[in-house]
């Protein structure tokens, strides 16, 4: 990967660290499994203890043991205080309580729109993905969304093969006029090479931080659409001997993501 | 109320409330009667070729597996899968052939395992097709209606997507907010199966753990089989009716099948058990290795007893039983 070769990190950790960092403690989230399950795994654990998760199929505020192999496996309610239904979460998600969720993505427009449904026609598709399973609900239900994927210039695309989720959609207004929640939307978007967030008057895709060795260059380089790039970009904190270890030994010791 | 647009993607499962009302009263058990039976009967007896399916639970989570094997060695034909997160299920229905056309919330994937080799050459290939497409609260809303006996329930996802236009759902003007709102469509599944942890002999059901969509599918559906871990006394579940999520007039009939879910997780039971789901994904990756999967799972076996012996006996079971407790470490051969 593009910089970081020599770091003593792995690109997951560094990008678990960097989305580990958006949140603030004392938010509801709402993750799949997978690297966003690690990045909350390692909020918790470092700087925002009291975040409550919550998953689609009915755990709330589980204790995490292991890393859950499943969404809705029974992990994802060890100890804890409620397990119910997916109509209970995605309602509760619906009537404003989840303040942010978890989403991965296998392409990305400049409004944050993100598919995961088809690459290729819909009718016979050149790679057919799993489809929106709950990501549709979390980008349009919770308040702030948050997407962890690769970046490069066939995953970051002008034009999305397939819609699955709405981020801005066609920019400003655009949630509002198809019917989803006012004031929701992508919040930022953490990938191997920076972190992004979305420009406030035009809804676009805008640099934030670039990671250790990476160059706005190599973000636009990236991209198949331009990214905003203000002048006060900073760069990513690496992650922590500390990070690291809890990452590798605590929170994925079987090396389902973080590979041993 | 003025509909804005209309998803293009085909109705499925959805009756007229009042059909559905009465089909309700003239075929559903009403008295509380003694609904065991074995497995290969409550597949021959409910399911039919070109049925709309859906199983409970979720992912790879308290699926009742047994009753997929059965169906696959049943040779049904031309069912149409609820893919609401659908994993392993779907990945086996498709690759057999048993089922041609999936509504896909989440399908042709195994979560945190990758992809599925074998559900995905089918798709890709035109074998079969991805007929709808939906979201996973999309189904638990299909289903909410249909348990409410209402023609759609209205929801605030899916709107501004191609999912909407490939899905079977409307968008509207809500009347009280003058905003744009989605009607999901109701979801009468021809027939459910739904894994439970215990039951009496009349389908009085309880779950342990999260129940995902199940009370909701487990009214929708017309035609509902329960499997369930343990059969108990009648008593076990009036003494704590507010365990209880599925009432027996919902149920059609009763398969006592301890370790069904595997390779599945039964929550608090036992865990999913990686080693099987490894050497399904190594098999899968060709039509030849799924053949030999199918003829030695499935086909080389007369039922879930002799798989269960198969893939390991009471040994297995015990294995999966201390690291579902955390007292053994969580496997990952297919991250090797």
């Amino acid at each position: 990967m593009i910089g970081v070769q020599k770091q003593a990190f792995q690109t997951v950790e560094l990008m678990a660290s960097a989305a580990s960092k958006v949140i603030e403690d004392g938010a509801v989230v709402l993750t799949g499994s997978g690297l966003p399950m690690i990045a909350m795994a390692l909020a918790m654990r470092t700087r925002t203890p009291n975040v409550t998760l919550v998953f689609e199929a009915g755990g709330i505020a589980p204790q995490i043991p292991v890393l859950p192999i499943s969404v809705g496996d029974s992990r994802t309610f060890h100890r804890a205080v409620m397990a119910t239904s997916l109509d209970c979460v995605m309602g509760t998600a619906q009537a404003g309580f989840v303040d942010y969720g978890m989403l991965g993505a296998a392409q990305i427009d400049m409004y944050g729109n993100i598919n995961t449904t088809v690459i290729g026609p819909h009718d016979r598709p050149k790679a057919r993905l799993p489809g929106s399973g709950g990501a549709n609900d979390v980008g349009s239900l919770c308040w702030r969304t948050i997407i962890i994927m690769q970046q490069d210039s066939r995953r970051f695309v002008k034009k999305l093969d397939f819609l699955t989720t709405p981020g801005y959609l066609d920019g400003p207004g655009g949630r509002e006029r198809a019917g989803l929640p006012e004031g929701t939307g992508p919040f930022r978007v953490v990938t191997q090479l920076g972190v992004m967030g979305f420009d406030d008057a035009t809804k676009r895709m805008k640099l934030l931080s670039t990671h250790p060795g990476v160059s706005a260059d190599d973000i636009k380089a990236n991209s198949g659409f331009e990214i905003i790039i203000p002048p006060d970009v900073t760069v990513t904190s690496p992650p922590t001997a500390e990070e690291i270890r809890l990452l590798r030994k605590e929170i994925d010791p079987a090396g389902f993501v973080v590979r041993k | 109320m003025e509909v804005v647009t209309k998803g293009e993607g085909p109705l499925l499962g959805w009756h007229d409330p009042d059909e559905q009302r009465k089909w309700v009263r003239a075929n559903k058990p009403r008295r509380m009667t003694d609904k065991r039976m074995e497995l290969k009967e409550s597949v021959s007896r409910f399911v039919s070729d070109g049925d709309y399916l859906a199983m409970g639970g979720f992912g790879h989570v308290r699926v009742s597996m047994a009753a997929i094997y059965e169906m696959i060695r049943q040779n049904r034909r031309g069912l149409t899968l609820a893919g609401k997160t659908a994993v392993h299920d779907c990945d086996l229905l498709v690759s057999s052939g048993c089922v041609n056309q999936v509504e896909v919330a989440y399908s042709f994937g195994h979560e945190l395992r990758g992809l599925s080799p074998a559900g995905r050459r089918m798709i890709e290939q035109g074998k079969v097709k991805a007929v709808t497409e939906t979201s996973n609260a999309g189904f638990q809303w299909r289903f909410k209606a249909a348990a409410m006996g209402l023609p759609f329930f209205p929801a605030r996802i899916l709107m501004g997507t191609d999912t909407i236009a490939k899905s079977s759902a409307m968008v509207a003007k809500d009347p009280f907010s003058g905003k744009n709102l989605a009607l999901i469509p109701a979801c009468y599944p021809d027939v459910a199966f739904i894994h439970v942890h215990r039951c009496d002999r009349f389908g009085n059901s309880q779950i342990d753990g999260a129940s995902i969509m199940d009370c909701d599918l487990a009214r929708a559906a017309r035609r509902l089989v329960i499997t369930t871990e343990e059969l108990v006394a009648d008593d076990v579940i009036r003494n704590e009716p507010t365990r209880t999520l599925i009432p027996f007039y919902c149920v059609d009939a009763v398969v006592e099948l301890p370790y069904g879910s595997h390779p599945g997780n039964m929550p608090l039971v036992y865990y999913s058990d990686e080693e099987h789901m490894a050497e399904w994904l190594r098999l899968s990756k060709t039509d030849e290795g799924t053949r030999s999967y199918f003829d030695k799972y499935i086909y080389g076996v007369s039922d879930f007893g002799q798989y269960l012996e198969l893939v390991g006996g009471q040994a297995k079971m015990k294995k999966l039983r201390e690291i579902e407790l955390l007292r053994a470490p969580t496997e990952a051969p297919w991250a090797e």
